[in-house]
């Protein structure tokens, strides 16, 4: 797939997002609208576009920056446990300080994911037998474990429902004043395009990337760092959506090759644009109702890594 | 010797658990009122926990691991997705829905029909890797559970939430209109795998050895598997998905009972499981009231001791 | 007798067994050579039904194993294979005991018992019985697998690479007592085997196989020889009689 190809489905991809709606806004009618559909157009439609770029984008660009870092093409925010540990972060705060501004709540969020991320690599450097497959695995037990201990948190504490808000990303609940988090990923999305080339070179090895004269652990905090903000500012604005780290790189890379600085641009905009379709599905399916973000993403998401695991399997059962 | 007595005092302690929770803090007057439901939902834990672990036992023993187990390889998940698919197809007013046992029954011809595709799919390729096996079971399950919430989403969502509740059940919500016939299930189950048993330590050496010993391999596995799809449809059908049980049960009961013996171990991850539900839901109704579901806190326990046998194994290779 | 008739098996569109009819004679060692890939553990799986087979017929004792009760062939057949990881902590005994199961179905009566004496007696494991598999060196455990093998009291023995990771000593040992096996209890055996001298030394008859077809098969004398084996491995061997043995020597 070529870069501009990418553009264009992206750019209709958006606009579709702007003009699909319970409210009937028509693009050809921009300059009659009342009020009140501009209204709708400025508070909801155009924050929702908004948000779901950044998720989409970042979200995929923190699965490739994980999954360069770790040498493993099936690690993301979502098999590493990054998003379960951002979760009982955001419990945690709500817990805590339960009046806490939304930064404070990000704050926290942000060291659980950095902690548990950072956990989670330990544990995969402790492992000696480091097979593709089995990593994931471990990454996911983890989340499992992580996941029960919130859970166990949100009986005890009444916060079930805000819970499970989390657990389904949706951006429905995308206004104007309740999405600006997410504008911190994007100076992050930045920084790791600077540092690609790093990450590529980390992702050969430590003895590798010391040899060229690289501060390994530097290059790799960094990474974890971005990663954690990432997915702490998208799950406590539009909840999480899984398997998008993890399917959208392998695809990119699938085509594209591994070199970060060649494939990050690719990664973000198929990873916007995946989300845009998702979403407008997800409104138009059962108009005038909504199917969540988190559903949508998560069916064809696990269809297309249960796919790519397949695949793995025949081409490594063929060669 | 040795293991008949532990058995025994396994068996002691459920029967004094199963005791606990009938007749604690009970009266003259609420007698009537509390005591028959006391006993429905105690017959439905002893049932779920008897089937999940003789699930998991003859899963592992098939599948020669022990660290594979139905819920584990998505077939809960699975067991919700065929309810939810029948809800789809047929609308919510419909005799599959609004009848328990014809629902029921529905779903367990899914899950037969399902599970032997996937067992034809997984598990016939000689050479598979257990973690690639498992890798692809966690994640049918999540495909599976997104496909439910998809299915149950595109159902008109009001009406929707009124089956959730009529369908879904959970340890703090027993499906007790399903008791007899989760019973007669289970009991033509045990009728039906009883001939079976003695070849489960033959199972156990893997296919070859089996094979070389006479077992017509490929039927009783079948045969097998079918049973499993039963079983797991009637755990699921009575509290719902529970990820981690079937694990720690059987993986306790082999530890407590050295012993390649199966009948021992059938009978052991049984009894363990029985003292686990019971006595997690005895805590958690009458120590924390209601406030977290058992399955919460068995998912947190077997997910972390999954993690352990997994890094174990790993790490002493 | 066991005779085989046009065997084939296609495996990803690979005939790795293609059309292969053989006769294996009673109260003898037949060895199965060829290089890598040739198709002689796959013959093996499926004479002992352990693989299905895509074309051709197994007749022993005159029946096709396809019509034989399952139960009924393992007490004339047994098959070892080469890879034998039993996750179950087990005892020697325990193991040797499983080889009475297509008799007792797991309940062992006194006659069990004696098979199973007997093959732990024979395979010289009567001090060790008790030991667990686990904590037995690689030649002990091909032993005790062997002596499974052996309690099942079968007429036709089939191996499959027995001497897989085994240092020389324990290869002896093996290959002396199936030896034994025939020359005392008149068993017939048949083995798949990489080591060329081994196959010269302790076999009667050899069949050598590549790409899934039968080269050559006959006695050792017609088998062991420069020219046979040339076509079978692309290799020039040297042939030297020590002893009235026929060693092949390709080191050098």
């Amino acid at each position: 797939m070529k870069l501009r190809t990418l553009i264009i489905l992206f750019t209709v991809l958006a606009i579709t997002s702007l003009f699909v709606g319970v409210k009937d806004l028509r693009p050809w009618e921009m300059f009659s609208w009342t009020a009140e559909q501009q209204q709708v157009f400025w508070i909801s439609r155009v924050p929702r576009l908004i948000s779901i770029i950044i998720a989409g984008a970042c979200m995929s660009i923190a699965g490739l920056i994980m999954q360069q870092l770790s040498r493993n093409k099936f690690v993301s925010p979502t098999t590493a446990g990054t998003i379960e540990w951002t979760r009982l972060g955001i419990l945690v705060s709500m817990m805590l300080f339960a009046a806490a501004a939304p930064l404070v709540k990000m704050g926290i969020a942000f060291v659980f994911a950095l902690g548990g991320t950072f956990l989670f690599m330990q544990v995969l450097n402790r492992i000696k037998f480091k097979d593709t497959i089995f990593i994931p695995l471990v990454g996911l037990m983890l989340g499992n474990v992580v996941s029960s201990i919130a859970t166990y948190f949100a009986y005890r504490y009444d916060l079930v429902q805000n819970i499970s808000s989390w657990l389904q990303g949706n951006f429905s609940l995308v206004l104007q004043g309740r999405y600006e988090l997410l504008y911190i990923s994007v100076p992050l999305a930045i920084i790791a395009y600077i540092y690609a080339n790093r990450f590529t070179l980390a992702g050969m090895g430590e003895d590798f990337a010391t040899n060229l004269g690289l501060n390994y652990k530097r290059v790799v905090t960094i990474g974890l760092i971005i990663v954690s903000l990432i997915s702490a500012s998208v799950v406590l604005t539009v909840g999480s959506i899984p398997y998008l780290g993890l399917i959208i790189p392998n695809i990119v890379s699938i085509y594209r090759g591994d070199h970060l600085k060649k494939s990050l641009m690719h990664t973000a905009l198929l990873g916007a644009s995946f989300v845009l379709l998702c979403d407008v599905l997800g409104r138009i399916l059962i108009y005038p109702y909504e199917i969540p973000i988190g559903v949508m993403v998560g069916v064809i998401g696990s269809g297309i890594f249960l796919y790519l695991l397949l695949r793995r399997d025949a081409y490594a059962a063929a060669s | 010797m040795r293991l008949q007595a532990k058995i025994g005092w396994m068996i002691g302690a459920s029967v004094v658990l199963i005791a606990m929770f009938l007749f604690v803090k009970l009266n003259p007057v609420n007698l009537d009122y509390v005591l028959p439901r006391r006993a429905a939902k105690i017959t439905a834990i002893v049932l779920t926990g008897t089937t999940i672990a003789f699930a998991s036992v003859i899963f592992q023993t098939i599948t020669n691991n022990r660290i594979l187990t139905p819920s584990v390889m998505g077939l809960d998940s699975l067991y919700v997705f065929i309810q939810s698919v029948i809800a789809f197809l047929f609308g919510t007013s419909s005799l599959f829905m609004q009848n328990a046992n014809v629902n029921f029954l529905l779903c367990v011809v899914g899950m037969i029909a399902f599970s032997g595709v996937l067992y034809r799919l997984m598990f016939r390729r000689e050479n598979q890797n257990i973690y690639f096996l498992l890798l692809i079971g966690m994640i049918l399950g999540s495909f599976f559970s997104s496909l439910s919430t998809f299915m149950q989403v595109l159902i008109d969502p009001n009406e929707f939430l009124i089956l959730q509740n009529k369908l879904f059940a959970s340890f703090n919500k027993v499906n007790t209109d399903l008791l007899w016939l989760a019973l007669i299930g289970t009991a033509a189950v045990g009728v039906y795998v009883y001939p079976y048993i003695k070849y489960f330590n033959v199972l156990a050496l893997g296919k070859d050895h089996a094979v070389n010993l006479g077992i017509n391999y490929d039927l009783v596995v079948k045969r097998l598997l079918l049973a499993v799809a039963v079983l797991v449809s009637i755990s699921t059908a009575l509290v719902g998905p529970i990820l981690f049980l079937g694990l720690l049960v059987v993986n306790l009961a082999r530890e407590f009972l050295p012993t390649y013996r199966h009948s021992y171990l059938i009978g052991g991850s049984i009894l363990i499981s029985i003292i686990t539900l019971v006595g997690g839901q005895l805590v958690v109704e009458r120590l924390f009231a209601f406030s977290t579901p058992l399955s919460v806190i068995v998912n947190f326990f077997g997910g972390s001791y999954f993690l352990y046998l997994l890094l174990r194994g790993n790490i002493a290779r | 007798m066991l005779e085989v008739k046009n065997l084939s098996k296609t495996y990803n569109g690979k005939k790795v067994v293609d059309d292969v009819s053989l006769t294996i004679r009673k109260g003898q060692i037949t060895s199965f050579i060829g290089p890598n890939g040739a198709g002689k553990s796959t013959l093996l799986s499926m004479i002992s039904r352990l693989i299905t087979r895509d074309q051709g017929e197994v007749w022993l004792e005159g029946r096709e194993i396809g019509s034989c009760d399952s139960k009924e062939l393992a007490r004339t057949l047994a098959i070892l294979k080469q890879a034998n990881h039993i996750e179950l902590r087990l005892t020697i005994r325990e193991l040797v005991s499983f080889g009475r199961f297509p008799y007792s179905q797991g309940r062992l009566n006194r006659e069990d018992e004696r098979h199973v004496d007997e093959a732990i007696a024979y395979m010289g494991l009567t001090d060790m019985q008790h030991k667990y598999l686990d904590e037995l060196s690689g030649g002990q455990k091909q032993r005790a697998y062997i002596a499974m093998v052996l309690a099942q009291d079968t007429e036709y023995i089939l191996l499959d690479e027995p001497l897989n990771n085994l240092d020389m000593k324990h290869s002896v040992q093996i290959m002396q007592t199936l030896r034994r096996m025939v020359q005392e209890l008149g068993k017939t055996i048949v083995l798949v085997i990489h080591d060329i001298n081994f196959a010269s030394c302790y076999s009667d008859r050899i069949v050598a196989l590549k790409d899934g077809r039968i080269v050559q098969e006959g006695s050792v004398e017609q088998i062991i020889d420069t020219d046979v084996l040339r076509g079978i491995y692309d290799l020039e061997i040297g042939i030297q009689e020590i002893a009235g043995q026929r060693i092949c020597t390709f080191y050098a």
